[in-house]
């Protein structure tokens, strides 16, 4: 009945794709007329029902859709048959059975399956994927697969990390080996697999394990001796217990969870500015130190700022939320930040808590996943209400302590209530007030008069209307450049200065008062003629002057320079101009003022009045005043005419000035600066504040412009189910951490889970820590992680146990040793029958040196710190450029975890071993190995100094010989005994550096150049010398940066 | 280093020779201890080449050398000529070519047309429009393919730095010389496949991210490695203070000798690596004092370029890069950040030309008389372009239509391609995407631009994300 191998069939599909749809597979089977596509699924359903579990039965192991299948597909088919519909033509879904059956596939008859005819056959024209994809062909085996599924009805599972995680009995107990449900788990895995656990790791390597992977520290020698010593059981448990109890077990566990969460130090985009986040990380750290819940870790940095009387430690929890890239880059658009940051927080938080992929649907429907724009845009909804600016500098709040909050309120009290006595009724006071307005009036009416004949034009032909004020407002086409004469005559009194008002005006761009886009004018020369004969200005003062644009540069006699008022926009403006030689009084004829506007295109003046006076150099008595110029307007006014505002300006302003309320104003001057001292010196740091939801819309293809786009409300993707806010109305962050932390979320558990997991085993349960998608790997032991996230939840979401039941597994102390075997049979250590091996993280590598050379300053949290830099590697930063000063005192020897996270410019001694950037949500870090590391290792000052401090302890400490500072040596930096042929060339080493710092004291002198460390003055410096290259070799060593 | 040597001694007797002699630990130890310079891709042999084995097609180029302008060039006053733009000087920019289009600092303001601020000539047999602020560069005018359509997505310095480099704005994702060298592999043994150098002058130094030459998700042996005038040439590439060469030679030769003891007794494969990769840094403290020292180049190539010596300039960065050429650097990203011109364009860009003529000049003539061009592409490209509309007597950021050329490895020298409107504001004619740019680049060096992938997070990620066209009118 399907047809396809009908020659009329294949002839109309060859057709089709040839001549209509060049570039949609698969679009021929919209050919088959729908009455046969109902017929062939009434066949389907009937066989089903009979004929297939028969040959289910029959056949060979069940094929698992998701394990085997579904990434065939994907990988294959999906770019244009998967859940994304946006421009297909074709009508055929791979992802799901109702569509897949309905077109390509007949369950249980592969023969009758167009979509293996489709891929298997010669004709190029037709063979799938076709090869303008790109996609490479499918091979014989997946082929096999596709066919052998097919005949065992093809059944679509739901994605395994859809479900909720179940509980199935582990398959085999194996004693004495297994110690509990995970061994269980692992082992029965194993005889699947036909292997066997490796042997249980020596207690040197245990203890150094568990050391570095709970708490990120190697142990010290006691720690080592007593854990060797004691011989009764639950030794190994006790150590694990004192780890978790360490507070550095929250610094451990914060150097991944501040990669997952993006933290740093600065803003990441252009600039790269300083932002204060520090108390965020001491957060995490004593978060996992408190051993707090999961799901309440996880609800505090979504939305601690919305918990009930949120304490200050929530507030802070809630910065989270302010972790994305930010910038302060002059230019850039408001509007495309905002979905910018939208779309980072979308992606971030799929990627932080449920190990989606979420960043495709920005543009358009996941291609592979059930995840659609709409769901992208609508959980981008929840955090529409996170309040940050958008382009600028991010505002932080100040944490103050309890003695400080104190202290600040009493201070706020005390200025009230000085401010109060300062504003109050005072008979004292009223009466000097009245005596100083009667020294100060005569100067206050110079006498400005308003010319009254006066004629405006302009270069460019400028007109103006004359307003009633006597000011003048430029009509018509503006001009690039332009300037404007202001004729008139010499006033009787004579003529000492000119007052320039500029003011706003309706008509005016932002109201004027300049005529330029954004309100600003450009005053480049005040000139003032009489017939050809220019008279000279001596002197200028402004009410305002924009920065770098000052009114002295409108009277320098350089037209590239001028006088501007940005960002002053649409308000008055006065600016005075003093003649060099004034005019006396009887003078006869006119004079011109000409405005010279040449900056640029377009920035000149909209409206402008102008005033003459004669009075004596007023500029002198003007200058100290112009700033309280309306407190002088006043003055001038009779007291008749003045207002009630008049009244209260100037009583507010001589008691600003007067010597008489000096004493009460100290009072609040000092108030007030001891409030600033206290506020300034506290920590700062971003918090999340919420604020009225702005709109969210789809964006179409993502383009922010577009504003067409549907406007939606917060909801989590359909696919995984929806939100109902518990008060009935628009969920919000406080309802999306309830939803993650649901007991039957399938993902949150999971995905955390298996993190840990990974951070123990160096290899996630599922590989791919950072898609829980059909594209990331199903889990190799899909029971053991679901045994795991069930058993996280039902404890709570108790971290510390969570790991506890991990590390005191047998197979957690498994030997990592590899034999060739081993490798060839299990390269990637799928299995687990034997223990990871892998490189320290960054912060660890630092720290494991800076512990074993004794200089580690263990303190917990606090402002960022900055280690040993080279110069210059800040030197492309700029606005402002940078200088990094590198700590001096105990800083200096801060774990790496507290190193300053420059975004744009990392630390290369974190950068270098694969720390991340922290500009997105890093799941996995990279694990390189390169010459740079060889380098860093080898000349970067901290490692020599820690080398040189740790060859001081070797000296001091290590016994009386070289084989005895040997054996210390490898016991204190690897937790193991040296072993011969390693002595052997140390002992070559030592010999020759000693011969040669014998014969070049000064090299050894320099060695103690390297860091600020003073190594003790009574050690002999050709032994130390000698000994710090011993000490840094062991530094360099593989072994020494590895966790075995 | 002498046979006699204790520790030399000492290796020997207890890491190869019961070992059974010359082992893959042998042949690194020893072309660390003898002459660095013969020591082949032997250990790092397997690393040594790309991905993409076999090329999808013969190459041209062998190598890029990309003379990033950052800050943004004005394409109006260097090698897009606008007359009617001229005619209209000061008249409002008509609404059709700016309505809803995308606008940086000049928001809100009202947009008029600046007249092009410098003269333009006509240069070389192929009579390529030039203007005067390239005297040196207009007399090698045949070489190069200057393309007048170009167009980009962002129009913020940062984010388009990241678009032209990665093909997306999202950070994360691997800079082009990055999967360059994923592809192809460096040629050089003691030198890393990927070299950023920067220079400074002529207008704003705009900031730059380290993530420019970032490997994003592909392995971070693939990031670019920046090398400095100041300081360290590389970081961390000197000495400590007290540590002679040969002391240095000794610490090393012990931690191998050490590291090969643990590698037999746990069987990790990773020590193999990191073997070599200590006998690479232990090359690069020759190699790159080497590269960095231009004392052994003669005075008439030093006048070529005009500079005095390695002093940080772009020219002496131009002559680096030919040194980095020849040996085997597979992309070289010279990074000149002074082409911000918001104000003063007229004098800005003549400054910044001015640094930055001679020098690119000087590479493309210097490579031609190597017989080197003709398989180095040489581009020169901003980030983006600038605005046909006055900042001031400046210009604003512009990405609808900018101006690039391109030259050498396979590219037809001496024409020009696309156009822009007639006020030089949108691509019209052959527009030319950043991500044809990749395209293009990639298929000069023997690389299908969609089939150079990388999976990461359930997808084939790729140079051109799900864009970009091959150019083949520019190929020669």
């Amino acid at each position: 009945m399907y047809d396809v191998g009908n020659s009329f069939s294949a002839h109309l599909i060859k057709l089709n794709h040839t001549l209509v749809m060049k570039h949609t597979p698969f679009c021929s089977f919209g050919l088959e007329t729908s009455s046969r596509a109902r017929v062939r699924l009434a066949l389907v359903l009937l066989l089903s029902f009979a004929a297939l579990p028969a040959m289910a039965a029959e056949s060979e192991t069940l094929i698992d859709y998701q394990r085997q299948i579904k990434p065939l597909l994907a990988r294959h088919c999906y770019a244009c048959h998967g859940p994304d519909r946006e421009g297909q033509d074709n009508d055929l879904r791979l992802d799901r059975r109702e569509d897949a059956i309905a077109f390509a596939i007949l369950p249980g008859d592969p023969d009758s399956s167009s979509l293996l005819e489709r891929i298997e056959t010669e004709d190029e024209d037709l063979r799938m994927p076709p090869p303008d994809t790109k996609k490479p062909g499918l091979n014989s085996e997946e082929i096999a697969l596709l066919r052998t599924w097919i005949s065992q009805d093809a059944p679509f599972e739901e994605h395994w990390a859809h479900r909720p995680p179940r509980r199935v009995p582990p398959a085999s107990e194996v004693r004495p080996w297994s110690r509990g449900p995970v061994d269980h788990f692992i082992v029965g895995t194993q005889q699947r697999e036909g292997l066997a656990p490796a042997k249980t790791a020596d207690r040197r390597t245990l203890i150094r394990r568990l050391s570095l992977d709970l708490i990120g520290l190697p142990p010290t020698e006691e720690e080592v001796a007593a854990f060797l010593q004691d011989q009764s059981p639950g030794a190994y448990q006790r150590v694990v217990d004192r780890l978790l109890a360490s507070p550095h077990f929250g610094e451990r566990m914060a150097i991944y969870w501040l990669d997952l969460v993006r933290y740093a130090d600065t803003g990441g985009y252009h600039g790269d500015n300083d932002r204060n986040h520090a108390p965020f990380r001491d957060y995490v750290v004593e978060a996992f130190n408190e051993n707090l819940s999961y799901d309440r870790f996880m609800r505090e940095q979504l939305a601690g700022d919305l918990l009930p009387n949120a304490t200050r430690r929530q507030k802070i929890a809630s910065g989270f939320n302010r972790l994305n890239m930010t910038t302060r880059e002059g230019g850039a658009q408001p509007k495309e930040y905002m979905a910018i940051y939208a779309a980072d927080r979308v992606r971030n938080t799929g990627s932080i808590f449920l190990g989606l992929t979420l960043g495709c649907c920005q543009c358009h429907d996941h291609k592979f996943d059930p995840y659609t724009m709409r769901d992208f845009y609508s959980m981008a909804a929840f955090f529409a209400d996170v309040k940050e600016t958008l382009v600028g500098i991010q505002k932080p709040i100040t944490l103050l302590d309890q003695q400080q909050t104190q202290r600040v309120h009493d201070l706020n009290e005390v200025i009230d209530a000085a401010k109060t006595v300062l504003a109050g009724e005072s008979e004292l006071w009223d009466r000097e007030q009245a005596a100083w307005e009667k020294t100060e009036k005569p100067t206050t009416d110079m006498g400005w008069q308003q010319p009254a004949d006066i004629l405006i034009s302009s270069d460019a032909k400028t007109e103006f209307e004359k307003m009633q004020d006597g000011s003048m407002l430029a009509l018509g086409e503006r001009s690039a450049n332009d300037t404007y004469r202001i004729d008139l005559p010499i006033p009787k009194q004579g003529l000492s200065a000119f007052e320039l008002e500029l003011l706003p005006h309706a008509s005016l761009p932002r109201q004027g008062p300049g005529r330029a886009g954004n309100g600003n004018f450009v005053l480049s020369e005040f000139e003032l003629w009489q017939g050809d004969t220019s008279l000279p200005i001596s002197a200028a003062v402004a009410s305002h002057s924009q920065g770098g644009w000052e009114i002295e540069k409108s009277i320098d006699g350089d037209v590239h320079t001028g006088w501007a008022i940005r960002p002053k926009i649409g308000q008055r403006l006065t600016a005075y101009f003093e003649l060099a030689e004034p005019l006396v009084a009887g003078q006869q004829g006119n004079v011109q003022v000409r405005l010279r506007q040449l900056y640029g295109s377009g920035y000149v003046i909209g409206r402008l009045k102008l005033r003459t006076t004669a009075a004596a150099q007023p500029l002198d008595v003007l200058r100290p005043r112009l700033p309280y110029k309306a407190v002088y307007d006043v003055l001038a006014k009779n007291a008749s005419q003045r207002s009630v505002e008049d009244a209260q300006l100037v009583r507010d302003h001589f008691r600003r000035i007067a010597p008489e309320t000096e004493a009460v104003r100290k009072v609040i001057q000092d108030a007030a600066k001891e409030k600033k001292y206290i506020e300034d010196a506290a920590r700062k740091v971003l918090v999340t504040m919420a604020a009225e939801p702005r709109v969210v819309r789809i964006l179409a293809r993502g383009d922010w412009q577009d504003e067409t786009g549907e406007v939606v409300e917060p909801a989590v993707p359909e696919s995984l189910g929806s939100i109902q806010a518990t008060d009935g109305g628009r969920p919000g962050r406080l309802d999306l951490a309830r939803w993650l932390a649901d007991p039957e979320n399938p993902l949150t558990a999971r995905v955390f889970v298996n993190r840990l997991w990974k951070l123990m085993f160096g290899r996630g349960l599922v590989h791919s820590l950072g898609d829980f998608g059909s594209q990331g790997l199903p889990p190799t032991h899909p029971e053991l992680l679901d045994f795991l996230a069930r058993d996280f939840i039902d404890s709570d979401w108790d971290i510390k146990q969570l790991l506890r039941q991990i590390v005191t597994s047998s197979a957690y102390r498994q030997s990592s040793d590899t034999t060739e075997a081993q490798l060839a049979e299990d390269p990637e250590n799928l299995w687990l029958a034997r223990q990871g091996r892998f490189r320290l993280d960054a912060e660890v590598v630092r720290d494991n040196a800076l512990a074993l050379s004794g200089l580690l300053v263990p303190a917990i949290g606090g402002e960022s710190v900055r280690p040993y830099q080279p110069e210059g590697y800040l030197a492309h930063l700029n606005f402002p450029p940078r200088t990094y000063k590198h700590d001096k005192g105990e800083n200096q020897y801060r774990r790496g975890l507290y190193t300053f996270w420059q975004r744009t410019f990392l630390h290369p001694a974190m950068a270098l071993f694969d720390a991340p950037s922290r500009e997105e949500c890093t799941v996995e870090r990279p694990q390189s190995n390169t010459p740079l590391q060889a380098l860093l290792l080898l000349n970067d000052p901290s490692y020599v100094e820690a080398a040189r401090a740790l060859a001081v302890r070797i000296l001091q400490e290590g016994g009386r010989d070289d084989k005895a500072r040997l054996d210390y040596l490898f016991q204190r930096a690897l937790a193991r005994n040296i072993e011969s042929a390693e002595r052997e060339l140390l002992s070559a080493l030592l010999a020759k550096h000693r011969d040669y710092y014998r014969q070049h004291p000064e090299q050894a002198e320099a060695m103690g150049q390297n860091g600020m460390h003073q190594s003790p003055a009574g050690l002999d410096r050709v032994e130390l010398a000698a000994w710090t290259n011993a000490a840094r070799t062991v530094l360099n060593l593989h072994e020494t940066i590895t966790r075995n | 280093m002498h046979l006699a040597d204790p520790i030399y001694q000492a290796i020997c007797r207890r890491t190869f020779l019961h070992r059974g002699g010359v082992s893959l630990g042998t042949a690194a130890l020893w072309s660390m201890l003898a002459d660095d310079r013969a020591a082949s891709g032997a250990v790092l042999g397997s690393e040594s080449r790309g991905v993409v084995q076999p090329l999808h097609h013969p190459p041209r180029a062998k190598r890029v050398i990309f003379l990033c302008q950052a800050g943004g060039p004005s394409h109006l006053e260097t090698f897009d000529y606008k007359p009617k733009l001229a005619a209209m000087d000061g008249q409002p920019m008509p609404e059709s070519f700016t309505q809803g289009q995308p606008i940086a600092q000049l928001q809100n303001n009202e947009l008029r047309c600046l007249a092009p601020q410098r003269s333009f000539k006509k240069y070389g047999g192929s009579g390529q429009s030039i203007s005067d602020v390239f005297p040196h560069l207009s007399k090698v005018a045949d070489e190069l393919c200057i393309v007048r359509s170009a167009q980009t997505n962002q129009i913020n310095h940062d984010p388009a730095h990241t678009f032209m480099n990665t093909g997306t704005q999202i950070s994360g994702r691997p800079s082009m010389g990055s999967w360059l060298t994923y592809g192809l592999g460096s040629e050089s043994d003691n030198l890393p496949g990927f070299v950023v150098m920067t220079s400074v002058g002529g207008g704003q130094s705009q900031p730059i991210a380290a993530r420019q030459w970032h490997s994003g998700f592909l392995p971070s042996r693939y990031q670019g490695v920046q090398f400095r005038a100041a300081g360290d040439p590389v970081l961390y590439v000197s000495r400590p203070q007290g540590v002679s060469a040969d002391a240095q030679l000794d610490v090393l030769s012990t931690v191998t000798g050490l590291n090969r003891l643990r590698e037999t007794s746990t069987g990790d494969p990773e020590i193999a690596t990191r073997i070599a990769q200590y006998e690479l840094a232990f090359r690069m403290q020759r190699s790159v004092p080497e590269l960095m020292d231009i004392s052994d180049e003669p005075a008439h190539i030093l006048d070529l370029y005009g500079t005095p010596g390695a002093d940080g300039s772009f020219a002496a960065n131009c002559l680096l890069a030919r040194r980095m050429a020849e040996r085997g650097v597979r992309f070289i990203h010279l990074y000149h950040r002074g082409w911000d011109h918001h104000g003063a364009v007229k004098d800005g860009v003549a400054k910044t030309a001015s640094l930055v003529d001679q020098g690119t000049a000087a590479l493309l003539t210097d490579l031609k008389q190597r017989d080197m061009l003709k398989d180095t592409l040489v581009i020169w490209s901003g980030e983006f372009g600038r605005t046909p509309m006055a900042q001031g007597n400046g210009r604003d950021h512009h990405i609808k239509g900018f101006s690039l050329w391109m030259a050498g490895g396979g590219i037809r020298g001496g024409m020009s391609w696309g156009a822009t409107d007639e006020l030089g504001y949108h691509a019209v004619e052959n527009v030319f995407h950043v991500h044809d740019l990749h395209a293009t680049m990639l298929h000069l060096l023997g690389i299908d631009h969609q089939r150079l992938t990388y999976r990461f997070q359930g997808r084939d990620f790729r140079l051109t994300d799900v864009h970009g066209e091959v150019v083949k009118p520019l190929l020669a």
